[in-house]
């Protein structure tokens, strides 16, 4: 099997999944007063120290979650609620349209239920996000709530400049929220030195466990609760600690961010043999996103994992039918409900028409891939596009 | 073979799955989206098209071990079953939307589509017999589904595979037991599946709006009532009329008359046609010569009748029964049967009902 979707979730990296199941094993509350409890409170706080550090974070700004989804709920929706609380005229949302639905959705459910005003975002052809778009939407800002801008894009891998939009944003005294999902253990993510006021991480993109995250929120960002109870989490996200996986969290983003340079370098070579072939064997295939070599304040301006590319005349669920059924596993974009493809949202976003949308495909490479699985691509990838371009595009 | 089974996620669409894959065949599950406005959940039993349909099926091709897709056919089921069903009221006819599906979407489009990516067939939990060729009755009378599959021809049936036409519905539930899908007691689907409400004369109200017009008595010429649209009404039709006529005795709907808005209605004997036109006919194996005896079947869950079958300059068929029939609709599909006492009535073909009326008799003196 060719598994080239770490996008979607990666495989469990052995000393995550060691560390975890030997915490499953013990009892132990991390609220409770007795020994057992203060054990439990011992690793989980321990964790949240070295989570921190790995990502350029004070402790006190680590709150677990279950994962990116909630983070980006507890993100928007807490900040929002904070915010306008605070100032009534606080109403609108900046956001841009290629967000993760995470995202997406927590805004358009504040624009249908609690009276928010939504600001989209000019997304550039890259699928990035200028500062000066961000400028531009803010205004003088005095009635915007929050903003949100991803830190990579989880379909087509542009990176913005995160850094520069927190600092746009701070200009006119909005909070600026980022999905971090893909970027941490990709990219070089320092909490602090982005001037980010949230960050939405999770475990299961970087070799840690499903259902385990953390919302970096600086201390001084207002955030109401979707959760209520028993306190934990600086109040902010109540419920149990789940140390085993908060541990699994732990060791998989520390070691995933520790050997990151070289890890992601391996991959970004991988990455640009397979799209490199690929256009070989297919000449009209059209990659999408920012080209492989972008640079964005320093760093990559694309994540090294990740290939999406069109093929004209095709359609997108019917080569990940054909490649799946030689064994080779990748994704027509982020997965939709009751698993209908519909054009990604994403694209149409960066401007491009409905038929190049429903034509691609993205690879994403991560820890375990090898020069094994980008030749298992190339080997097939002619007549899986000759033969899904016979069946047509659907439409008349 | 490497067939493609197309699953609703009802039993009988996951028992031929199975049984697909239990013949040896390589199978890949796929559940048509159809609808483009896809409600989460079913409302009451009906439907085939909810995002919990979709759910009900991925769980038993996840069960049964092979890869599951959604195929969005929405777009063209739009223009070739719904809008057609729409046009087809409007122009005063009664059209069969199943039958239109086959033809143009299960049988065509997705038929098609598998075989450019490389598949041999199609299998569906039809119930009908599909065997060297021949497409016959199902062996369960009351579950028998020949009649919408009629239209299908020769090449389009050489595509497909219906493992359920040798058994009752009451086995198909139970190997569905057995082999624990939980979709075993799920209720049998009776309506239009993009009418989850299975209100007919509500929806295309909707669509075509609201269009008076009279009620007209053929025995008097009188005007007995009034309509909110031709749309409401189907040839045959006996309940509903909302009319009020002297003598009391029941009267049916004779003739739509889409233009002036007129239903005209009449007594039984005045319903009573002994002679169908239809268009162009398909056939489901070589063309039969004609004329022909034969029996046919002018709706679904009709009673097959015997009748002669001629030629018609305009490339269409004459049916002539030989006993007179009621409620004979335009729009629906008349599919002819062989008579095959030992192996079940095997279908020949069809054509569209175009009018229905009296045979033109000679005259004696």
């Amino acid at each position: 099997m060719t598994y080239l979707d770490h996008a979607a979730t990666t495989p469990m990296l052995p000393a995550a999944l060691a560390a975890m199941t030997e915490q499953l094993a013990r009892v132990g509350n991390a609220s409770s007063l007795h020994a057992s409890g203060r054990e439990a409170r011992r690793v989980a706080e321990q964790s949240r120290e070295r989570l921190a550090e790995a990502l350029g974070a004070r402790p006190s700004e680590v709150l677990f979650t279950g994962g990116g989804t909630e983070g980006d709920n507890l993100a928007v929706k807490g900040m929002f609620w904070a915010r306008r609380a605070a100032d009534q005229r606080r109403r609108r949302i900046v956001v841009s349209p290629a967000e993760h639905h995470a995202v997406l959705d927590s805004v358009e459910w504040l624009e249908k239920h609690d009276d928010a005003e939504v600001t989209w975002l000019q997304v550039a052809p890259t699928g990035r996000v200028t500062p000066a778009a961000l400028a531009e939407a803010l205004g003088d800002g005095t009635d915007v709530a929050v903003a949100s801008v991803m830190w990579a894009n989880n379909e087509i891998g542009a990176v913005s400049d995160v850094a520069a939009l927190a600092a746009t944003a701070h200009a006119v005294g909005v909070p600026l929220h980022t999905d971090a999902v893909q970027a941490v253990g990709q990219l070089q993510v320092d909490f602090a030195a982005s001037g980010v006021d949230a960050l939405t991480m999770t475990g299961h993109k970087l070799g840690g466990p499903m259902g385990a995250g953390a919302l970096l929120l600086r201390r001084d960002a207002e955030c109401t609760p979707l959760l209520h109870g028993g306190g934990q989490e600086r109040d902010v996200r109540s419920g149990t600690l789940d140390v085993a996986a908060i541990v699994g969290l732990t060791v998989a983003t520390t070691t995933s961010v520790a050997e990151r340079a070289e890890r992601t370098a391996r991959i970004a070579a991988l990455r640009d043999r397979l799209v490199a072939g690929v256009v070989e064997q297919v000449p009209d295939a059209e990659l999408n996103g920012p080209p492989l070599d972008d640079v964005v304040a320093g760093g990559p301006g694309r994540l090294p994992g990740n290939a999406h590319l069109s093929f004209p005349g095709a359609q997108g669920d019917a080569l990940l039918m054909l490649l799946d059924a030689r064994g080779i596993e990748c994704s027509t974009g982020s997965a939709c409900s009751a698993g209908v493809a519909r054009p990604s949202h994403v694209l149409l976003a960066t401007g491009a028409d409905p038929d190049r949308a429903r034509s691609s495909l993205r690879f994403s490479l991560g820890h375990t891939s090898t020069g094994a699985d980008v030749e298992a691509v190339l080997e097939v990838v002619a007549p899986v596009v000759e033969r899904a371009r016979r069946a047509g595009t659907g439409r008349r | 073979m490497r067939v493609l089974a197309a699953m609703s996620g009802g039993v009988d669409s996951a028992v031929a799955a199975a049984l697909a894959v239990d013949a040896g065949h390589e199978v890949t599950g796929i559940h048509l989206a159809l609808s483009p406005d896809r409600q989460t959940l079913r409302s009451g039993a009906r439907g085939c098209c909810s995002v919990e349909d979709a759910n009900d099926a991925r769980r038993v091709a996840d069960e049964l071990g092979i890869p599951f897709y959604v195929w969005d056919l929405a777009d063209r089921f739009r223009e070739d079953v719904v809008d057609d069903f729409v046009a087809e009221y409007a122009a005063g006819r009664t059209p069969n939307p199943c039958l239109r599906c086959n033809e143009k979407i299960k049988f065509a489009a997705v038929l098609d589509r598998a075989r450019a990516l490389g598949f041999d067939a199609v299998v569906t939990g039809h119930h009908a017999r599909l065997a060297d060729g021949e497409l016959r009755r199902s062996v369960d009378a009351a579950k028998d589904q020949s009649y919408v599959l009629g239209v299908l021809t020769a090449g389009q049936l050489a595509g497909a595979i219906f493992p359920l036409g040798w058994m009752t519905k009451e086995r198909v539930r139970a190997i569905a037991a057995e082999r624990g899908f939980a979709v075993a007691t799920k209720p049998d689907s009776h309506d239009i599946c993009f009418i989850p409400d299975g209100d007919t004369r509500g929806f295309l109200s909707r669509r075509l709006g609201v269009q008076p017009g009279p009620v007209v008595d053929a025995a008097t010429g009188r005007t007995v009532g009034e309509h909110a649209g031709t749309h409401g009404f189907t040839i045959g039709q006996r309940r509903g009329l909302g009319i009020d006529t002297a003598d009391q005795r029941p009267r049916y709907v004779l003739s739509i008359e889409p233009v002036t808005r007129t239903v005209t209605v009449g007594t039984a004997e005045q319903s009573e046609v002994d002679e169908v036109v239809t268009g162009p006919p398909t056939w489901t194996g070589p063309e039969p010569g004609l004329p022909l005896a034969a029996l046919v079947q002018l709706r679904a869950h009709g009673t097959p009748a015997p009748c002669q079958v001629t030629a018609v300059e305009s490339g269409g068929l004459r049916i002539t029964l030989d006993e007179r029939q009621r409620g004979v609709a335009p729009g629906q599909s008349a599919v002819l049967y062989a008579p095959d006492a030992e192996r079940g009535d095997r279908v020949l073909g069809q054509g569209a009902v175009l009018r229905a009326g009296e045979r033109q008799r000679s005259v004696h003196s």
